[in-house]
Order: structure tokens, then C-alpha cells, then sequence
């Protein structure tokens, strides 16, 4: 060890590792605890359906996601590719 | 209505036990009309914390089972006029501890007037620990300055917002109330040991008290008199805080900074 490093503060703090290792731990556990409406896949269907009546329909057209962003609002994000050329049914 | 109030941490030695004996002691020295369940089934040690093991007769399976009455298994406390006891049972009977029978318990006790009852709960997440927090309208968490003691005490916040009857009415959700105890700030100030600031921010909900890692706790536990009873120790005081914070009382936090030493303890030592 040089006389330098004994001069040296800024010793790595155990505390600060085990804050860091334990942010991570409990934001992943917290996003898993958010579970999906069970309604979502029902709804995905429904809208599905109603497309079908205009355009050709695929599953992959619709994506649904639910974000909690805030303690007290989420976003439901509905996302629709429509085919290229809109010849209807 | 009583509120009924789980002291909780999932992980195991941390101090649920004092710190529901200091709690409950606390309260009905403020006054409060309180009982104390010990739910850790088959291995009951609330008693010998309250130094009331010699007075069991019947206790929380007994009632459940039918075998004795509520008032026949409380224990009266000899501190306190304010304070009863139902000792869990020493034998491995978890079966007996059926949610219809510990609500039938606890809607008794409301009956008979009590204002708090503090739910000793088991280590762990198995059915005794489900039982204990299952009907609380507020959760202390017992909380360790150590990473897995922290990451524990997460999970039972999950389990409070998922799996308690208020959860599950969707009721007004579990009040929660961070406890942490065996704090050292000497520790947190070489940057050794997590500080309540990191722990507030890691998990996010309201603080109810620190309480300094302390040699009157084992002291306390020796004699079975609950460490709030200790009026000059360190611990004793911080519970006494607590106690207050949670019947609406402003406190300050003591004992989170470390202790300066004086320049003659400095050159005698101590």
C-alpha cells in the first residue's frame, strides 16, 4: 500500500454497494408485482374484431401495453398497424 | 374498532418479538387498551419476552380449538392493567389457525374494548405469517440495516398489497410503517452500514421509528421485562417515540446520529 492510498478518503463504501444491489432487486420485484388486467387479452380480441370488419385482420396488428407511470395514473398504450394498402373486405 | 396492527418482516431474528412486546408495553403505559398475539405457532417465545411464561395456561390454539374461552387464555399483564396477552401454543398445530377462527378472535377482542391488537407474526411467508397480517389495517415492518433483511421486508410489502383482506375487498390498502432496529451510526457514518435515508429511499414508505442497536435489548429480554420499561436506555426511548408517532404524536428521531465523544472520554477511554 503507498503512503498515497493511506491519505486517500474516498474509501468504496460497503453501504453505498449494498444500496445499489438492493434498488435494482426491489425495482425489479415491484415491476413484476404490477400484473396485468385479465381483461387486456379479451380486449385485444374485441378490437381485433372490429378491424376485421374493415380491413384483413392480423394479431400482430394491435399491441397493447399498460404503463404505471405515476402512483395514481396509467397509460394504456393501443398501438394499431393498419396493411399498406387499404383494400377493405 | 381496534386497529389492528401486524408487526412483520419476513426475515427471521430481526426483532419482531421485542420490538411487538416494547409496542404493545408502550401503548398501554400511554393509556391504550391493548392485546398482544403471539402467531408464531409451535414456537412461542412472546411470553418470555413479556416475562409472563409462567402464567400460560391456554393459549391461541386452545381458544381456536374451542378448548378455552378468550378471556380465560388472556393474560393479564403485571406492568400493566392496559395490557393482555394469548400466547401462541408449543405445539405444531399450524392447522388449527383457520382464517374463520382468527377473525372470530380478533372480533371478540374488538368486542371486549380493546383499542389495539398488535400481531406478533412468525418469520417467513407460511401460513402463520399469512394469518397474522392477513386482517391488519396497519403494518409495522421490522427492518435490519443489512441487504437481506431490506430485500424481505419488499417482498412482505408485496404480499400486504396483494394477499391482506383489505387487498382482497379492495378496501383502503394496508397502512405501512417502517421500523428499523439494531441501527449503529457509528457503522453508517464509516460507511459501513445502510443508512435510514437509503433505506427510506429503497423502499419507499413512511417511517415510524429507529431504534439504536443496543445492549439494553438483550438485557431486557434476560429479566422479561419489554425494553420500553428500561426508561435510560437508549432502545427504551426510541420505542417510547415510536409509540407515540403511531398515536399521532410529532417526535423527533433520536438516536440516528453517532454519539460525539467528549474530549475526556477521549483521553480515559469508554
Amino acid at each position: 500500500m503507498s503512503l498515497l492510498d493511506f491519505f486517500r478518503t474516498t474509501k468504496p463504501s460497503t453501504a453505498s454497494a449494498a444500496k445499489e444491489r438492493l434498488q435494482i432487486i426491489v425495482a425489479e420485484r415491484r415491476q413484476q408485482g404490477e400484473a396485468l388486467p385479465a381483461y387486456l387479452p379479451q380486449l385485444k380480441k374485441d378490437i381485433l374484431e372490429v378491424l376485421a370488419k374493415y380491413v384483413n385482420a392480423d394479431p400482430n396488428m394491435v399491441k397493447i401495453s399498460l404503463e404505471h407511470s405515476d402512483d395514481n395514473l396509467s397509460v394504456l398504450e393501443l398501438n394499431v398497424t393498419l396493411p399498406e394498402d387499404d383494400e377493405s373486405v | 374498532m381496534a386497529r389492528i396492527i401486524v408487526v412483520t418482516s419476513g426475515k427471521g431474528g430481526v426483532g419482531k418479538t421485542t420490538s411487538s412486546a416494547a409496542i404493545a408495553s408502550g401503548l398501554a403505559l400511554a393509556g391504550h387498551k391493548t392485546a398482544v398475539i403471539d402467531f408464531d405457532i409451535g414456537l412461542r417465545n412472546l411470553d418470555l419476552i413479556l416475562g409472563c411464561e409462567r402464567r400460560v395456561v391456554y393459549d391461541f390454539v386452545n381458544v381456536l380449538n374451542g378448548e378455552a374461552s378468550l378471556q380465560q387464555a388472556l393474560i393479564k399483564d403485571k406492568r400493566s392493567e392496559n395490557l393482555f396477552i394469548l400466547p401462541a401454543s408449543q405445539t405444531r398445530d399450524k392447522d388449527a389457525l383457520t382464517m374463520e377462527g382468527v377473525q372470530q378472535v380478533l372480533s371478540e377482542l374488538d368486542q371486549l374494548g380493546f383499542e389495539f391488537v398488535i400481531c406478533d407474526s412468525p418469520a417467513g411467508i407460511e401460513h402463520g405469517a399469512m394469518m397474522a397480517l392477513y386482517f391488519a389495517d396497519e403494518a409495522i415492518i421490522t427492518t435490519n440495516p443489512e441487504v437481506s433483511s431490506v430485500r424481505d421486508s419488499d417482498r412482505i410489502l408485496g404480499i400486504l398489497d396483494a394477499k391482506s383482506k383489505r387487498a382482497e375487498k379492495g378496501l383502503e390498502p394496508v397502512k405501512q410503517h417502517l421500523l428499523i432496529t439494531r441501527y449503529n451510526p457509528s457503522r453508517v457514518d464509516a460507511g459501513e452500514m445502510l443508512s435510514v435515508d437509503d433505506i427510506l429511499e429503497i423502499l419507499n414508505i413512511p417511517l415510524l421509528g429507529v431504534i439504536p442497536e443496543s445492549q439494553s435489548v438483550l438485557n431486557a429480554s434476560n429479566k422479561g421485562v419489554p425494553v420500553v420499561f428500561e426508561e435510560q436506555a437508549d432502545a427504551g426511548q426510541a420505542y417510547q417515540d415510536a409509540v407515540a408517532r403511531l398515536v399521532g404524536e410529532d417526535k423527533p428521531m433520536r438516536y440516528v446520529k453517532a454519539e460525539k465523544k467528549s474530549l475526556l472520554k477521549r483521553i480515559f477511554g469508554g
